[in-house]
């Protein structure tokens, strides 16, 4: 194993959405720099991944914005502190070293030191949905894949997709070509997806380079991992489909993931904290937006933005133990305009 | 009034209904299970449920939206709904719906 490079900073936040975004603003008035780390490939949370065309109304002296656009404002707010961003990382591992930092792990072998941890993980990690089908534990991997890495992996393969979203028709597209056969099996013949790659498709099952299986996968057929063939059902009744790959894409849903192994206190899959900071059971780490849970608690865009400036305020004092706090207002203080860049 | 809502146990719980509320906020307010990840605003199918036979015809049609919906909801079905886009009224007083399953 290669040594890893191991980042230092002052906060690492798990997550990116808008929560996330304002508390790199936040800690960066008070000059502590971020690293955050999302499952997804691109800031927003669920702003961005479940709703970015649709209208939020609360969102305080901003009638109405929707989710991309309040995404965008926050980054560009944020911009000026220079975040790092870890995006389709997974954070895996918290663990406290002997100089009174966190170490944070995750999936693709990052490492981040900071003094500083903040879970602003919403929902919790956005996984793909997986169909329930018996056995489907043993194939994947080898012959199940709930995303598309590498796609010379896919090549001279016998390719069958399940769903009608865009995920589903996009890699239909692109593995058209590299793949030996492909097919994508779809409950109905209406997709919900860009019209573009609806027509490219139905384009390449005209020209016999790709087949539309109308039903639905139920069963999976094959042996040690190996996937070679499922069975469809549709309203004509059930058949035989042959592939060696299967790639199911149904979207994604919430899972708190690896959070629960963090050794922090939980309550019903939320994260209990004290009042004053956002705290969590473990000192120097803080749960803020959706995720955290207190008597009185709304899950509000709002309130997390609330609970990010009062965190950054005892997320200082760990990072900065020998300095004196200043609160100042961006309005009136120069050496916070300075920060911002715009004096 | 109320409405009928068998959960993934199959056990049946009365839900008081109230009118002008969304079906999926009577259930999540009477404590089942139901998900609804994304609040509402029918992007997640996690609030998906399986109306009686005798009701399919008397709660109204899904939406193109709520349609397209349906793609991502775990195991629909011919009288698959999303529970967030039934607005209640008096007349689905003894409505029956099952709760869908979820995804792992």
């Amino acid at each position: 194993m290669p040594d890893n490079v191991v980042a230092k900073t002052d906060a690492v936040i798990i997550g990116a959405g808008p929560v996330a975004l304002f508390a790199i603003f936040e800690l960066g008035l008070l000059d502590l720099k971020c690293h955050l780390v999302d499952i997804l490939d691109r800031a927003g949370g669920q702003c961005t991944e479940l709703f970015p065309q649709k209208p939020i109304y609360d969102i305080p002296a901003v009638p109405v914005c929707t989710g991309q656009e309040l995404t965008d404002n926050l980054l560009k707010q944020a911009e000026p502190f220079n975040p790092e961003f870890h995006f389709n990382e997974m954070v895996t591992e918290v663990e406290k070293q002997e100089n009174g930092n966190w170490r944070v792990r995750t999936d693709y072998g990052t490492e981040i030191e900071a003094p500083v941890v903040i879970i602003a993980a919403g929902g919790g990690s956005f996984m793909p949905k997986k169909p329930r089908i018996e056995g489907l534990e043993a194939y994947e991997d080898t012959s199940i894949f709930y995303a598309v890495r590498e796609m010379e992996k896919f090549r001279d393969k016998n390719i069958l997709i399940a769903g009608g979203g865009d995920s589903a028709l996009d890699w239909a597209i692109n593995l058209q070509p590299l793949a030996k056969k492909i097919a994508l099996v779809h409950r109905r013949d209406g997709f919900r997806a860009a019209p573009d790659s609806v027509n490219k498709f139905k384009a390449l099952v005209e020209q016999g380079k790709a087949e539309f299986v109308l039903g639905e996968v139920k069963e999976l057929q094959g042996a040690d991992g190996q996937l070679t063939g499922v069975s469809i059902k549709s309203k004509e009744g059930e058949h035989t489909h042959t592939c060696d790959t299967l790639l199911p894409f149904f979207g994604l849903t919430m899972k708190l993931g690896p959070i629960a192994d963090f050794g922090i206190n939980l309550h019903e899959n939320l994260i209990p904290v004290e009042l004053e900071a956002f705290e969590t059971s473990e000192p120097g780490i803080f749960a803020i937006g959706d995720i955290n849970y207190y008597p009185g608690k709304l899950k509000l865009i709002l309130s997390g933005f609330h609970e990010a400036a009062l965190m950054a305020q005892k997320a200082f004092r760990y990072a900065r133990p020998d300095e004196k706090l200043r609160f100042q207002y961006t309005t009136s203080s120069s050496s916070l305009q300075q920060k911002l860049g715009v004096s | 009034m109320a409405i009928i809502v068998t959960g993934r146990d199959g056990a049946s719980h009365e839900v008081p209904l109230e009118t002008g509320r969304k079906l999926m906020e009577v259930i999540r307010d009477a404590g089942l299970p139901v998900k609804a990840e994304c609040g509402g605003c029918c992007v997640c199918a996690t609030c998906h449920v399986y109306v009686d036979e005798a009701w399919f015809g008397k709660v109204g049609d899904a939406g193109d939206e709520e349609t397209d919906m349906l793609d991502e909801a775990c195991e629909p079905g011919a009288t698959s709904r999303l529970s967030c886009q039934i607005v209640l009224d008096e007349s689905h007083d003894g409505l029956k719906v099952t709760l869908a399953p979820e995804y792992d």
